[in-house]
C-alpha cells in the first residue's frame, strides 16, 4: 500500500528547447510505494519530465526533491531506470551485461535473484543484440532493478511487445510494486495504465491536464456508457432521441447514461441488436475527451 | 574515482573488442599486409641510380676528381654533416661519400654499389683519393617504413576505435544508460583509454615481432624505448579520438572530422616518405600532428639507435598533446 509521504516532490518544473516550452510549470508528488502513470501524446512533454525526474536532464526551472533533498549521488544509487530505447554494448552476453551494471553500484542484489524474478534463464549467455523484443525488455528491467532501487522509472516498457509478452511484463511490474518499490511508468497503452497504476497524470502541451486514480478520473469526467454496434446496422435516419452518436472506423457509438433508453430507441428503428455491445468508459475515452487526440497519434 | 566501476567498464569494453572478430582481424592484418607488401615489392634489385654524398664540395670545378662528377647515372648529394654522411654510408642510404678537399672517400665494404662506384672512381681519376672503409647492414625502405606503418595503424585504431565507438554509444543511448548509474565521466573515459591502450600496444607487439620474424628489421636502439614511444603515441592519439567524439551524436559528422584529421596525418607525418625534401612550412605544419612525433621518434630509435634524451622534443610534444586533448575532451564531454 502506498505510504502518504512523498518520495518525489515536484514544484513548478519547466524546461524549454529553444522557443518550445516542453514542460510548463508542472507540480505533483509521488508517494512511496505507489505506481504512477504518466500519459500523454507524443510531444506532450512526458519523456522530458521523466528524464528530469531521473536526473538525466537538468530542469530549466523549478525543483525536484527526492526524500526532501535535491537529486544527488544517493538518488543515483536508489533509482532504477529503464529508458524507452537503450542499446546495450555489442558482443556482451546478457549475464556479462548484468555483471557490468552490478559493479557500477556500491550496493546490488544477487544476479541469480534477478534472473529468477525477470525470467532471464533461457538467454543468459546470449549476446544482447540477439535477444527478442520481450527478452530484451526483461533484461533492461533487470538492469533497472540491479541496484535494488527504491524508485523505478519505466519509460514505455512494453512498446513493441506482443500482447502475451506485454501481459507477462505487467506481472513483473506488479511484483516490483508488491515489494514496496515506487514505480513511475510512462505508457501509450491505456489498458496498461489502468491495470498497473494507482495514480495517473495526463499531460498535454507540457502541462498536467488531469490527475487522480484511474477510477476517480473516469467517474469525474463520465457518467455515461458506450453502446456500440456496426455502422451498417444503423440506418442513416436513426432517431437518437438526443443521445450523442459517433461514427468511426465502421462502427457506431451511442453515448448514454440510460442503456435501456438507447436500446428502446434502436428497437424503435428496427435495428438488429445481434452485434450490440455495451462498454464502460475507458481511459482512452478520457484521453480523447481531454486532448482531442488519439494517445498514439504521431502529431 | 572507483576502481571497481572503472574495471567493470574496462573489462566489458575489452570483451566487446576481442569478440568483434572482423575489427580485431583488421587491426592486425592491415599493418601486416602493408609491411609484407612493401617487403616483397622492395626485395628485388633497386632501380635507383647510384648515390654519392659530396662533403663541403660547393661545386668547386677546380677541385680534384672533377671527371668523376661527370659520370652519368650517379646522383651527387651535397652535405655539410660529415658524421651523418658516414652513418648514411654505413646504412647503405648513400653508396659513397666523397671529400674532394681532403681527397678522401668512404665506402661500405658490404655494399655492392659501393664496390662498383669505387671501380668507377679509380677508373676515372686513378688512385688520387684515399680509401676509408666503413661497415654496416643496409637500411631498407621497409625498415624505414615500419615505424610509420605501425604509427598509422595506431592512429586509425585510436581515432576510429575510440571516436566512432563513443559516438555510436552516444547515438544509440548506451552512454545515456551509463549516465544514469553512479559511473562518472572521468571513470568512463579512463576505462575507454585504458582498454584501447591495451589493445593498441598488444597489436603493436604482435605486428612488430610477427613481421620481424619474416622481414628481420634493422633495430639499433632499445626495445623499451621504442615501446615507450609507441605507448606515448597511442595515448596521445586515443586522447585525440576522445576529444573529437566528446560531444557529437552524429556518426556522419564524427566520421567527417576523423577523416579530416587522419588523412593529412597519414600523408604529412612522414609515414610513407621523408619530409626532409618538402617545403619548410610543410615540415612545420607536420609538427602539430602526434603521428609525426611518433614516427620520427620511433624511426630515430630503430635506425639511429637514439636515446630518450635525444628524443626529448618529441616526448614533450606527445605528452603536451595528450594532456591538452584529455583536458579538453573531459571538459567538453557529453553523455547525450
Amino acid at each position: 500500500m502506498p505510504n502518504d509521504t512523498p518520495l518525489l516532490s515536484i514544484e513548478q518544473l519547466s524546461k524549454s528547447f529553444g522557443k518550445l516550452r516542453a514542460v510548463d510549470g508542472i507540480s505533483f508528488a509521488i508517494k512511496r510505494g505507489s505506481c504512477v502513470g504518466l500519459l500523454g501524446p507524443n510531444g506532450a512533454g512526458k519523456t522530458t519530465t521523466v528524464e528530469m525526474l531521473e536526473g538525466i536532464k537538468q530542469p530549466g526551472s523549478g525543483t525536484i526533491l527526492y526524500k526532501g533533498k535535491p537529486l544527488d549521488a544517493d538518488f543515483r544509487q536508489e533509482a532504477g531506470i529503464m529508458f524507452q530505447s537503450t542499446a546495450l554494448p555489442d558482443f556482451i552476453t546478457a549475464y556479462e551485461t548484468l555483471k557490468m551494471f552490478r559493479d557500477l553500484y556500491p550496493r546490488s542484489i544477487p544476479i541469480e535473484q534477478l534472473v529468477q524474478a525477470c525470467s532471464l534463464q533461457e538467454f543468459l549467455d546470449r549476446d544482447a543484440k540477439r535477444l527478442s523484443g520481450g527478452q530484451r525488455q526483461r533484461l533492461l528491467l533487470a538492469i533497472a532493478l540491479i541496484n535494488d532501487p527504491e524508485i523505478v522509472f519505466l519509460d514505455e516498457p512494453t512498446t513493441g511487445l506482443d500482447p502475451q509478452a506485454r501481459r507477462n511484463f505487467w506481472k513483473l511490474i506488479r511484483e516490483i510494486g508488491g515489494r514496496g518499490k515506487t514505480v513511475v511508468l510512462t505508457t501509450h497503452y491505456m489498458e496498461e495504465a489502468y491495470e498497473l497504476c494507482d495514480e495517473i497524470l495526463i499531460m498535454d502541451h507540457g502541462k498536467i491536464i488531469a490527475e487522480g486514480t484511474p477510477d476517480s478520473l473516469l467517474a469525474k469526467h463520465f457518467n455515461d456508457v458506450v453502446v456500440q454496434l456496426p455502422a451498417v446496422d444503423l440506418p442513416e435516419d436513426f432517431d437518437s432521441k438526443g443521445m450523442e452518436v459517433l461514427r468511426a472506423n465502421g462502427s457506431v457509438e451511442i453515448l448514454t447514461s440510460d442503456v435501456n433508453a438507447a436500446i428502446e430507441a434502436l428497437m424503435a428503428s428496427h435495428v438488429s441488436l445481434k452485434n450490440l455491445k455495451v462498454r464502460q468508459r475507458t481511459l482512452e475515452d478520457l484521453f480523447l475527451e481531454l486532448t482531442g487526440k488519439e494517445l498514439r497519434d504521431e502529431s | 574515482m572507483s576502481p571497481k566501476r572503472l574495471l567493470a567498464v574496462f573489462i566489458a569494453r575489452n570483451k566487446e573488442f576481442l569478440r568483434d572478430r572482423s575489427a580485431l582481424a583488421w587491426n592486425i592484418l592491415f599493418p601486416v599486409l602493408i609491411v609484407g607488401g612493401f617487403a616483397i615489392a622492395f626485395s628485388g634489385e633497386s632501380m635507383d641510380v647510384y648515390k654519392v654524398a659530396l662533403y663541403q664540395d660547393n661545386g668547386n670545378e677546380q677541385a680534384a676528381g672533377q671527371e668523376f662528377l661527370k659520370t652519368d647515372y650517379i646522383q651527387f648529394i651535397e652535405t655539410d654533416d660529415l658524421a651523418r654522411a658516414i652513418t648514411n654510408v654505413e646504412r647503405h642510404q648513400v653508396d659513397m661519400l666523397l671529400d674532394r678537399n681532403t681527397q678522401h672517400y668512404w665506402v661500405n665494404t658490404t655494399s655492392p654499389k659501393g664496390y662498383m662506384l669505387e671501380r668507377v672512381l679509380k677508373g676515372t681519376i686513378g688512385n688520387a683519393f684515399t680509401r676509408q672503409e666503413v661497415t654496416g647492414g643496409e637500411i631498407r625502405y621497409v625498415d624505414w617504413l615500419l615505424p610509420g606503418v605501425i604509427g598509422m595503424n595506431m592512429m586509425f585504431s585510436a581515432l576510429f576505435g575510440v571516436g566512432y565507438v563513443l559516438v555510436r554509444y552516444r547515438k544509440n543511448g548506451v552512454l545515456k544508460r551509463l549516465k544514469a548509474t553512479p559511473l562518472s565521466a572521468v571513470e568512463f573515459l579512463t576505462a575507454q583509454v585504458a582498454s584501447r591502450m591495451l589493445l593498441i600496444m598488444s597489436v603493436v607487439v604482435v605486428v612488430y615481432f610477427g613481421t620481424d620474424f619474416f622481414v628481420d628489421f634493422a633495430m639499433f636502439g632499445s626495445y623499451f624505448n621504442l615501446f615507450l614511444i609507441f605507448a606515448l603515441g597511442a595515448i596521445s592519439l586515443v586522447s585525440l579520438g576522445l576529444l573529437i567524439a566528446s560531444r557529437t551524436a552524429s556518426e556522419e559528422f564524427a566520421g567527417g572530422i576523423l577523416n579530416v584529421v587522419s588523412w593529412p596525418m597519414m600523408f604529412l607525418s612522414g609515414v610513407w616518405f621523408s619530409l626532409e625534401g618538402t617545403a619548410t612550412w610543410v615540415q612545420k605544419l607536420a609538427l602539430i600532428f602526434p603521428l609525426t612525433h611518433v614516427t620520427s621518434a620511433a624511426r630515430a630509435i630503430m635506425i639511429d639507435g637514439a636515446s630518450l634524451a635525444q628524443l626529448s622534443g618529441h616526448i614533450t610534444a606527445l605528452l603536451a598533446m595528450t594532456v591538452a586533448f584529455l583536458l579538453l575532451g573531459a571538459i567538453s564531454f557529453k553523455w547525450e
